[in-house]
């Protein structure tokens, strides 16, 4: 007997049923018991034919194969650096992951030193706990001036918006260049500090306000009477 | 009758809310009569030092404590031999429901405080680290909540208040279920209760954890419908494009 419990989109709690079926299958955020389908996390529910799957809501920030995230260097090893990502491990990025040409036995902390910030992408994650990054490619390098800031991981599709509004937006009314990393760290670098302030308090609006109707709509409103 | 009033299956009257601590990875309220319970969970993060580390499954840390102004008498502040205990046994009660096999290594921290107390704060902090741990984007098999129940009088009651457990001869009983199978995840027993009186006093303990499974669950979608609708949005035209 085939017996979905939930509609597609709905929001679930941890140990809610959602199909009393072996029929449908579990993949990420939800179990199986016997015959019945559990889901394991707080967040919407997306059923694909059989399949289902559970998008999380809240929680810290998981990293996925290819994401673009800002670190920060916290260690220095024989072969490579450490970077807090936000995530609960350390990243780590390898002399062969590194832009430059490193000679064997240099002195790491002349290419990236403590404190640093790295924008790198997430090329590997062997296990959960082991994450590798690489600043090789286009965009990927040390941050050098401009602000940083952090926003929750969550809300980082709302910056961004569908297919870049948002922070296209952003960009052409602040005349900043704008980076935001998957982990939630934006960097903000303008020709001047008034231009980053205004782009500061514009991402911070968004941050606040991400539960509103018509946010884009409403910061263009926002920056446009703050550039007066 | 009751010296409160109420009846005997009657709970106190209850509020839940979650996401009430910025800076923390899952946070909820808990409010039942005048016993209010908040929870902060951060994790899951690296544990330091390293020989706690277990590599095999993440580890959970509990830290239950009252505020010195909860009480009528201020009481001392930090930890005593009744916090550690009860630390102790919420930890027991809360870690069945969780996976941590996916953090090697890491530690999940929560930190329970009594702000008010009125009777039933282990209980009240339980359910509350329950949902902070379902908003902290933990895996868990099910959410946790729990009810005091006790005998006054040779009568079983649900949800004692202070006075009714300052009464002579009150036996009080925090109990802990899971909310779909109501397996027993917490059993203290302070007094003593006939083998008839306390299968009596689980029954309706099980009925009372259902109403505040409900109130558990309510205040979770709440939490995401309210704060948090246009991440649903997104993430339904996310998975709408895919």
């Amino acid at each position: 007997m085939e017996k979905l419990l939930v509609k597609d989109k709905d929001i679930v709690v941890p140990g809610q049923e959602l199909a009393r079926s072996i029929e449908y299958v579990p993949t990420g955020g939800c179990f199986r018991d016997n015959d019945s389908i559990i889901s394991s996390k707080l967040g919407l529910v997306s059923i694909n034919g059989r399949v289902i799957n559970i998008i999380p809501l809240t929680g810290k920030y998981i990293p996925k194969e290819g994401d673009i995230v800002i670190g920060k260097i916290i260690d220095i090893g024989f072969n490579g650096w450490y970077l807090d990502i936000g995530c609960p491990y350390d990243a780590s990025l390898m002399i062969k992951d590194a832009t430059e040409f490193i000679d064997k036995g240099a002195d790491l902390s002349q290419f990236y030193d403590f404190n640093e910030l790295v924008i790198a992408k997430v090329v590997k994650i062997t296990r959960f706990s082991n994450i590798n990054i690489s600043t090789k490619g286009p965009g990927l390098r040390k941050i050098k001036g401009g602000k940083i800031i952090d926003i929750t991981p969550s809300k980082v599709p709302r910056l961004i918006g569908k297919q870049g509004s948002m922070i296209n937006l952003l960009k052409e009314n602040t005349n900043c260049r704008i980076t935001v990393g998957q982990n939630g760290m934006v960097w903000i670098q303008g020709d001047n500090s008034d231009d980053e302030l205004l782009a500061t308090e514009a991402i911070l609006k968004i941050e606040n306000e991400s539960h509103l109707d018509g946010l884009t709509d409403k910061i263009k409103e926002f920056l446009e009477r703050k550039r007066k | 009758m009751r010296i409160n009033g109420r009846k005997n299956d009657q709970m106190r009257e209850m509020e839940a809310k979650v996401g009430i601590i910025k800076r923390a990875d899952g946070s909820a309220y808990f409010r039942i009569g005048d016993t209010i319970a908040i929870a902060a969970v951060y994790g899951p993060r690296e544990l330091h030092p390293k020989f706690l580390q277990d590599p095999e499954k993440g580890i959970l840390r509990c830290n239950y404590d009252m505020m010195s102004f909860s009480v009528p008498e201020r009481k001392r502040p930090g930890p005593s031999r009744r916090s550690v205990e009860i630390s102790l046994v919420t930890e027991k009660s809360l870690l069945p429901v969780l996976d941590l096999r996916q953090f090697p290594n890491a530690v999940v921290d929560i930190f329970i405080q009594i702000i008010q107390a009125n009777s039933g704060t282990r209980c009240a902090g339980i359910t509350a680290a329950s949902m902070a741990l379902a908003h902290a984007g933990i895996p868990m098999c099910d959410l946790v909540s729990a009810v005091s129940v006790g005998r006054i009088n040779n009568e079983i009651v649900i949800d004692l208040d202070k006075d009714e457990e300052d009464t002579e001869n009150a036996t009080d009983i925090p109990l802990a279920f899971t909310g779909r199978d109501k397996e027993i995840n917490l059993l203290q027993l302070d007094g003593d209760v006939s083998r008839e009186e306390l299968l009596k006093a689980i029954e309706l303990a099980k009925k009372g954890c259902e109403e505040i499974n409900e109130i558990q669950k309510k205040a979770l979608i709440d939490h995401i419908k309210e704060k948090d609708n246009i991440k649903v949005k997104e993430a339904k035209e996310k998975s709408e494009e895919e």
